[in-house]
């Protein structure tokens, strides 16, 4: 079964229509996913800003980290389901979009970039854990970041324009 | 001169045709706005947060205050420039959109909140505040931004 078969099945289950033709709850859910931007990203950019040397730069790198991950792990979750649930209200439109396989490109790179971040760099963080400015390549890991972060937060915002669909338009708010 | 003339003026000036017209300034002008909005969404819950006792912790709020402010007004200028910009390009069907005047005297409310009640009690000795004032001002303060967010959202389905 290809990708796009995948996609005209999902398109094809009561769950999708019904969430495509929904007056309530399709606003609603999309509105959960841009106001959880301001908490999963808000916060993915202080803890950004603190590698950059940039703010909070009082507080040790480690406090950052795990005082605010609990919540942004929360809000990640919040945005995965919410943006999921948008997927399945309209998966054939979505599939063929340019800006959703930039959005979702862009992801898979910002996944690989924490997982480098946390697997090397972080590694080392107890010997510059009060610096006010951490080593360059934490500050570079920090830039990949709030760059990728950027591109698909705007990347997601263009997804609502049809500009280049090939497919019909669906949904386009 | 009446609010509505004054709002149809905006509309009719050439930034208001301008962006009306292109195809792509409107998203463009959204997209800094919705950048906009995680900043100061970052540095709002920060704040608040521990305000709460969480995240960072009560003991922590004024400097916490003090780290995050270029980053709040940074953002907040990014967000009223953006806003108004979009503003402009249709202001007249805005003037007849209560989400955006619900929007608008929220965001004052979350202003004057931040200045004259949770800026004394972030940077107040913690052991001088109470608790329960505490988390009562980061709660409202929290409730006051999201219904800014959620408001603006609302424009947007018309």
């Amino acid at each position: 079964m290809s990708p796009l078969e995948v996609c005209r099945w999902l398109e094809s289950t009561s769950g999708s229509i019904a969430l495509h033709e929904s007056i309530w709850v399709y606003p609603i859910v999309e509105s959960v996913h841009v106001l959880t931007l301001s908490v999963f990203l808000g916060l993915t950019v202080m803890v950004d800003l603190r590698l950059l040397g940039a703010s909070l730069s009082s507080t040790p790198v480690s406090q950052v980290t795990r005082r605010l991950l609990p919540w942004m792990l929360a809000g990640f979750a919040v945005m995965v389901v919410s943006g999921a649930l948008l997927f399945y209200a309209a998966p054939v439109r979505t599939y063929f979009n340019i800006f959703f396989r930039m959005k979702m490109t862009f992801l898979v790179m910002a996944g690989f970039n924490v997982v480098v971040f946390h697997f090397t760099t972080s590694r080392t963080m107890p010997q510059w854990d009060l610096d006010l400015r951490p080593p360059i390549r934490a500050r570079l890991a920090a830039g990949v970041s709030l760059a990728l972060w950027a591109a698909i937060a705007v990347c997601g915002r263009m997804i609502a324009y049809n500009w280049f669909d090939r497919a019909p338009a669906g949904l386009a708010r | 001169m009446s609010v509505l003339s004054l709002f149809t003026w905006f509309e009719h000036s050439w930034i208001g045709e301008g962006i009306r017209e292109s195809r792509w300034l409107f998203p463009a002008i959204e997209s800094v706005h919705l950048l906009g909005l995680a900043v100061i969404g970052g540095s709002v819950l920060t704040v608040n947060l521990s305000l709460l006792g969480l995240g960072l912790g009560r003991r922590s709020a004024a400097q916490l205050w003090h780290d995050t402010r270029p980053w709040f007004a940074g953002s907040l200028a990014m967000m009223l420039g953006s806003g108004f910009l979009l503003f402009m390009s249709e202001a007249v069907k805005l003037y007849y959109h209560r989400a955006f005047w619900v929007k608008m005297s929220a965001l004052l409310l979350s202003l004057v909140f931040t200045a004259t009640v949770q800026r004394p009690t972030a940077l107040a000795d913690p052991d001088r505040v109470t608790l329960l004032r505490s988390r009562a001002v980061g709660l409202v303060s929290l409730l006051l931004w999201f219904l800014v967010g959620a408001a603006g959202r609302w424009i947007g389905f018309s």
